[in-house]
């Protein structure tokens, strides 16, 4: 088998350049959409967070008040608050309207790599390089944390939020898995540091993505191992992973400039997408339609599967 | 959604008014501190703290010490009234003092405020008497004209009485009193002695004065009673005697030209300002003048005045008889004075100078002593049973007194002084219990330093250089005891010690170090028991009698060990330490479960693949009450107060609780024969996977050799397993050698397929190739970056092969440029990426080594090298392409073509026979020995999972 036909176009696959926006905020250190996709976070490294618009790709407003470069953000489900976390050990909960910051919360020794709402955005969940997550009440004028997990022997890289659950990545190679309702602690041993992890959408199985360039698929229950997804280039950098909106697919940013995307049950390459020749630092998956969002250095690039014109039509549809 | 999106750039709906954005970087409103607050009195004025003058330090509550309040700080006042009463007072018009501070209205203020007359009762006359009299004092003040300078200040008023006496008729100048027959010209002040102090002048000595002039004095007329001058009780202020007088300044000021008798002992300068009622005469001493005085003689006066000899008298006249001395100077006679002459005529004769006294002396009364009864004797009776046996030191006076009354001194005893008995021997003398815990400060020793210490001291003292044996020295301290059987190893000491430490202590013990030996426990413990009853010869009476001499001598050294290491705590340091509360079992430490899995066991199971049950560790975890509430989750964990991982017990001392992952496994492998290791973290997990230790491998290989898969893998197994030991070392010296290389070498094998020799064999020539030209990096880079752009399966083909030639060159760069290790951070991007891609500028590369954990990617590629030939369908071009969805695809053909063109043709090139793998996925496998699974498999399980467990 000389040169194996191209695969036919999967319409699924987010594989068309809708727009690419220059955030002027110095590289892109995370892009997130908010919870109904409508709009969009970039964390700048010039300490800036914007929101856009997903639709337009204009700048709708810009939040400033860290004070170094911000490396992770999430909307509340209602889209009233913002959280930012940044390497200068603060989170901040922002008022989304307003601009203003609500709360800012320093007890972190180090910079905090990653901040997460819970489903009703009433605790906020930020993962810092010293070790320990920390649950942050919104609710309360406490400056305290609630609670501390302090379980992880080393920075944690990635933090997921899924109804009761509360997904880490550490770099310590261990994927921890704290269940509320359990009262349960779930370690899952992945030797390599983990970069980034994600639940699925179903909410069965973990997604992990570790500096050998591997992203494991695991059984969220047991901890086997479902899947293994090869081929991109994570070896040193913090890079982001993500399922699609269905969990067909299985995404990964890459340090040769590419995002890679795989068949969830296959395995196999389904799309190498092009960004760039820069790493892809970030990306984030639209929560229901075929939408994928990357950030390359200073620039956030949206892509689709299908071109704009019928992308019109489909939002008016919407 | 599109409406959404047409409104969103530019109004967001706000609701109600905004609160205040809150400050949060705003510290809180700090209290005024202590210093800096202030006190000020009611009318607003600073109060000084710490005033010089009247007192010097605040008191009370803030100084309210002296304030209307107090000790206490004021209450809450309605001001309301005091306003009323305020604007009242500001129709008043304001008094001077209102403006003064409270310390002018003191003592030393410039308005002082005391008792006074009040105008009413003040006339406005000068009181010319007490005028005069202040004048007269003024004469022999230091400062002359003190007087003046009164005046001045504050007039003198006479007072109520000396206008009541003006209206009476009396007039200034006169004596106050009945009139009096005589005559004014001869009123004399003749006073007599001149008293000082208390004693007043008596008043008016008209008897005298009759008796001298017997002139002609008409019936009818009389005088008003001589004045007299008030005395002014004015306090010395200086350091002279009685009688002094300062310098007259008249004197020197040109009054001189007065007559002077040399004979008048009662010349006085006083005497002048009396007007022209009295003589004018001076005594006027030439002596002392030609010798010079000091400033303060009283002799002074007359420096500058000539004197003339008409002041003097020519001839001595007899005006003044009545001294009746007739020109000796010697001291005045006093026979002249009536009343005196007749005191002394019944007395006796009066020495001369003197003069009876006014007032008898008061008699003083003495009582005799008691009488002492006939047996007295001045000794105290001690009581016998303390006293006498151990006195000493006592004074030879008390001694010969002892002697003397009791007849006999009791005999001294060899010590000395009280001071010379140590505290024991005190101790016993008055009879107290012993202290509990040891006697000295070498109990606390070890016998080795207290043997040392006695050394040093006996080498100081210069007694012996030898070391002292135990027994003669203790034997210094301790009275002398039976001499112990030369068998006994034990020394006398150690046993003392023992006894000491045991001795009064109940022999309830827990600690029983002879345990497995029942009888020798027993033993052990009736030693303990007689050592608390504090027999010395418990060790010898404990021991069995049938053993023989070596064995008793072992136990007799056991016993004694034991007895002194397990000495009861109580009586070791009960009298320094209070104990603690709750035992501390120093020999565990409290840790997380979760540190307790083994970590290589897992990183077998991984290298296996085998996730699951191996690599799945479940805790107990307990999250806080709040963070449920929050998730809207029930408490798993109701009633248990633990939040977080509950701790296990761990031996603290372990080195695993020090060891990280890495580490750990590190000891496990064989140590690198050189130390030039770079220093390695937990980063170092994905190389070092490599570095197999020989479980994992064995279990690998023993899971392949069963499982059986492909036979082309199990020939790979096979060699691998042929061949452990060399590759193992391979990989261990290029891991010495540099983590960057390690990284490298991992890629390098990810495309190399496992193939070891190929691996050695490049190493080799690393070492002998030198760094080759650039032009071979920028060819192969560039074309990488070009096959990049290919189609997917295409590419990844290429990519294999392509990752093949960039490992092997970019080997032997890293040899090369490997020299400086502690740039070596394993947490570097890997050198693959960042050379092919030419992503990653090294500055930023640098820049970010100081982090750890997953980096941020560089923030620009701008600055890093510009990636050679045609680029990947670059951002610039994805907006046409969008556009056209089929024209991109054609082109995207024909770039195909053109790769392929290329790509054959550096095969060619290079001359390199690619195998062309069946999958697609395989191709992306790694080299790991362990990680041998296809992708076949892997699906397969994947299926086998889904379908064991729908989802």
């Amino acid at each position: 088998m000389a040169f194996p036909a191209p695969k036919p176009e999967d319409p699924q696959l987010p594989q068309v350049l809708l727009r690419s926006v220059d955030c002027q905020q110095g590289a892109v250190r995370a892009v997130r959409f908010n919870v109904d996709g409508n709009y969009f976070l970039s964390c700048g490294a010039d300490k800036s967070l914007k929101l856009w618009s997903v639709t337009r790709g204009n700048l709708l407003k810009t939040y400033s008040g860290h004070g170094y470069e911000v490396l992770d953000a999430d909307s509340s489900f209602d889209n009233s608050q913002l959280c930012s976390c940044s390497s200068d050990k603060t989170v901040i909960l922002w008022d989304v309207a307003s601009g203003q910051v609500t709360r800012k919360l320093r007890g972190h020794a180090g910079k905090v790599n990653c901040v997460q709402f819970n489903e009703e955005a009433t605790v906020m969940l930020s993962g810092s390089i010293d070790g320990s997550v920390r649950c942050w009440d919104t609710r309360s004028r406490k400056q305290e944390p609630i609670q501390i997990l302090d379980e992880a022997r080393d920075s944690i890289s990635s933090l997921k939020v899924a109804q009761h659950e509360l997904l880490t990545g550490c770099v310590d190679g261990r994927v921890r898995r704290y269940d509320l309702r359990m009262g349960q602690l779930h370690v899952d041993f992945i030797s390599s540091p983990i970069t980034c992890v994600c639940f699925s959408a179903d909410g069965q199985c973990t997604l992990s993505s570790s500096l050998d360039s591997t992203l494991r698929l695991l059984d969220k229950s047991t901890g086997e191992l479902l899947g293994e997804y090869k081929g991109h280039q994570m070896k040193g950098y913090k890079l982001d992973c993500c399922l699609s909106s269905k969990d067909t697919h299985v995404l990964s940013c890459s340090e040769d400039g590419h995002v890679y995307c795989w068949d969830l049950v296959e395995g196999s390459l389904a799309l190498k997408l092009p960004v760039g020749k820069a790493v892809v630092q970030s990306m984030s998956f639209h929560p229901s339609e075929c939408l994928l969002l990357t950030a390359m250095e200073g620039r956030v690039q949206l892509w689709s599967n299908q071109s704009e014109a019928t992308e019109e039509t489909m939002d008016t549809d919407t | 959604m599109a409406a959404d999106s047409e409104r969103e750039g530019e109004d967001f709906v706000s609701f109600g008014t905004p609160l205040e954005p809150l400050e949060e970087d705003e510290p809180l409103k700090k209290p005024v501190p202590i210093y800096e607050q202030t006190v000020v009195d009611e009318k607003g004025r600073y109060q000084r703290f710490h005033g010089a003058f009247t007192g010097g330090f605040s008191a009370g509550y803030f100084n309210t010490v002296g304030s209307k309040e107090g000790w206490a700080p004021s209450t809450f006042k309605s001001s309301r009234q005091s306003k009323a009463e305020q604007q009242k007072a500001e129709q008043q018009k304001a008094r001077p003092e209102d403006f003064m501070d409270e310390e002018d209205f003191g003592e030393h203020g410039i308005a002082p405020s005391e008792i006074t007359r009040s105008a009413a009762f003040q006339s406005g006359h000068r009181d010319s008497a007490s005028e005069k009299a202040r004048a007269v004092n003024a004469q022999s003040s230091l400062i002359p004209g003190d007087t003046l300078l009164e005046q001045i200040i504050a007039p003198a008023k006479s007072s109520i009485g000396v206008e009541l006496l003006k209206k009476m008729g009396w007039r200034e100048g006169q004596g106050v009193g009945p009139r009096v027959k005589r005559k004014p010209k001869k009123q004399k002040t003749e006073g007599g002695p001149r008293v000082y102090g208390c004693a007043i002048i008596p008043i008016g000595s008209e008897g005298s004065e009759e008796e001298d002039d017997d002139e002609f004095v008409p019936e009818n007329v009389t005088f008003a009673p001589k004045d007299v001058t008030p005395v002014d009780f004015t306090p010395r202020l200086g350091l002279q005697g009685l009688g002094y007088r300062g310098l007259d300044p008249g004197l020197a000021l040109g009054q001189g030209s007065q007559h002077i008798n040399l004979f008048d002992p009662h010349f006085d300068s006083k005497g002048k300002l009396f007007g022209g009622k009295q003589k004018q005469r001076r005594h006027k001493g030439v002596a002392g003048q030609g010798f010079g005085v000091g400033a303060l003689e009283d002799e002074d006066e007359d420096i500058y005045l000539r004197d003339s000899m008409s002041r003097y008298d020519t001839e001595i006249k007899d005006e003044e008889p009545t001294d009746g001395l007739f020109g000796w100077t010697a001291p005045q006679e006093y026979s002249k004075k009536k009343d005196s002459n007749k005191d002394a005529a019944y007395i006796g004769k009066i020495l001369e100078g003197f003069t009876l006294a006014q007032k008898p002396e008061a008699e003083k009364t003495s009582f005799p002593p008691p009488r002492l009864p006939r047996d007295y004797r001045p000794v105290r009776r001690f009581n016998p049973g303390t006293f006498v046996a151990h006195v000493s030191g006592v004074s030879p006076a008390l001694a010969h007194a002892l002697k003397t009354s009791r007849g006999h001194m009791v005999k001294d005893e060899p010590q000395t002084s009280r001071h010379q008995l140590d505290s024991g021997q005190r101790r016993t003398l008055i009879g107290e219990e012993a202290l509990e815990g040891p006697s000295s400060v070498l109990d606390l020793l070890k016998p080795a330093d207290r043997e040392r210490l006695k050394y040093i001291r006996n080498s100081k003292a210069g007694l012996q250089a030898q070391p002292p044996k135990d027994s003669s020295s203790q034997s210094a301290l301790r009275p002398p005891r039976p001499v112990t059987p030369p068998t006994i190893s034990v020394s006398q000491r150690e046993q003392d010690q023992a006894l000491s430490a045991w001795k009064g202590q109940t022999p309830t013990q827990t600690f029983k170090p002879f345990e497995k030996n029942p009888e020798k426990q027993e033993r052990y413990e009736q030693y303990v028991g007689r050592l608390s009853q504090g027999d010395k010869d418990a060790l010898e009476r404990s021991l069995e009698p049938e053993m023989t001499e070596w064995e008793r001598s072992r136990e007799r050294e056991e016993f004694v060990r034991a007895s002194i290491l397990y000495r009861p705590s109580s009586s070791f340091l009960s009298s320094r330490f209070t104990r603690g509360k709750q035992q501390e079992d120093d020999d565990t430490v409290e840790v997380n479960v979760d540190e307790q899995g083994d970590v290589d066991d897992k990183q077998a199971a991984v290298n296996m693949k085998m996730f699951g049950q191996l690599t799945r560790e479940t805790f107990d975890w307990h999250p806080e009450k709040l963070l449920c509430k929050r998730f809207n989750v029930p408490d798993p964990y109701p009633g248990s107060s633990l939040v977080g991982l509950p701790k296990v017990k761990r031996d603290k001392y372990s080195v695993f609780n020090f060891l990280t992952v890495t580490e750990s496994r590190e000891t496990s492998a064989p140590p690198p024969p050189k130390a030039l290791e770079v220093k390695k973290s937990r980063w170092d997990v994905s190389q070092e996977m490599k570095d197999s230790d020989a479980l994992s491998e064995m279990l690998s290989d023993a899971r392949n050799q069963s499982s059986e898969t492909d036979p082309d893998q199990s020939g790979t197994q096979d060699q691998t397993l042929a061949l452990p030991a060399p590759d193992t070392k391979d990989q261990r010296s290029s891991s010495r050698t540099e983590t960057k290389e390690k990284s490298k070498k991992e890629s390098d094998s990810d495309s190399s397929d496992s193939d070891s020799d190929s691996d050695s064999d490049s190493d080799s020539e690393a070492e002998e190739e030198t760094r080759p030209p650039m032009d071979v990096f920028k060819a192969i880079f560039s074309s990488s970056s070009d096959e990049k752009s290919s189609s997917e399966s295409e590419a990844e083909e290429e990519q294999k092969k392509d990752e093949q030639e960039r490992g092997h060159i970019t080997h032997t760069l890293f040899n090369v440029s490997a020299a400086p290790p502690s740039e070596a951070t394993p947490s570097e991007p890997t050198p693959t990426a960042a050379a092919t891609q030419n992503t990653a500028p090294t500055a930023s590369q640098t820049e970010e080594q100081e982090s750890f954990g997953p980096k941020l990617p560089p923030p620009s590629s701008t600055l890093s090298v510009s990636s050679r030939g045609p680029l990947p369908p670059s951002l610039d071009e994805k907006p046409k392409k969008s556009k056209d969805k089929k024209h991109k695809s054609k082109k995207d053909h024909k770039h195909k073509k053109e790769k392929r063109k290329k790509k054959q043709k550096k095969h060619k090139h290079k001359g390199k026979q690619k195998k062309i793998k069946k999958e697609e996925s395989s191709s992306d496998s790694d080299s790991e020995e362990t990680a041998q699974i296809s992708t076949e498999e892997l699906l397969r399980r994947l299926k086998t999972v889904r379908s064991q467990c729908p989802l």
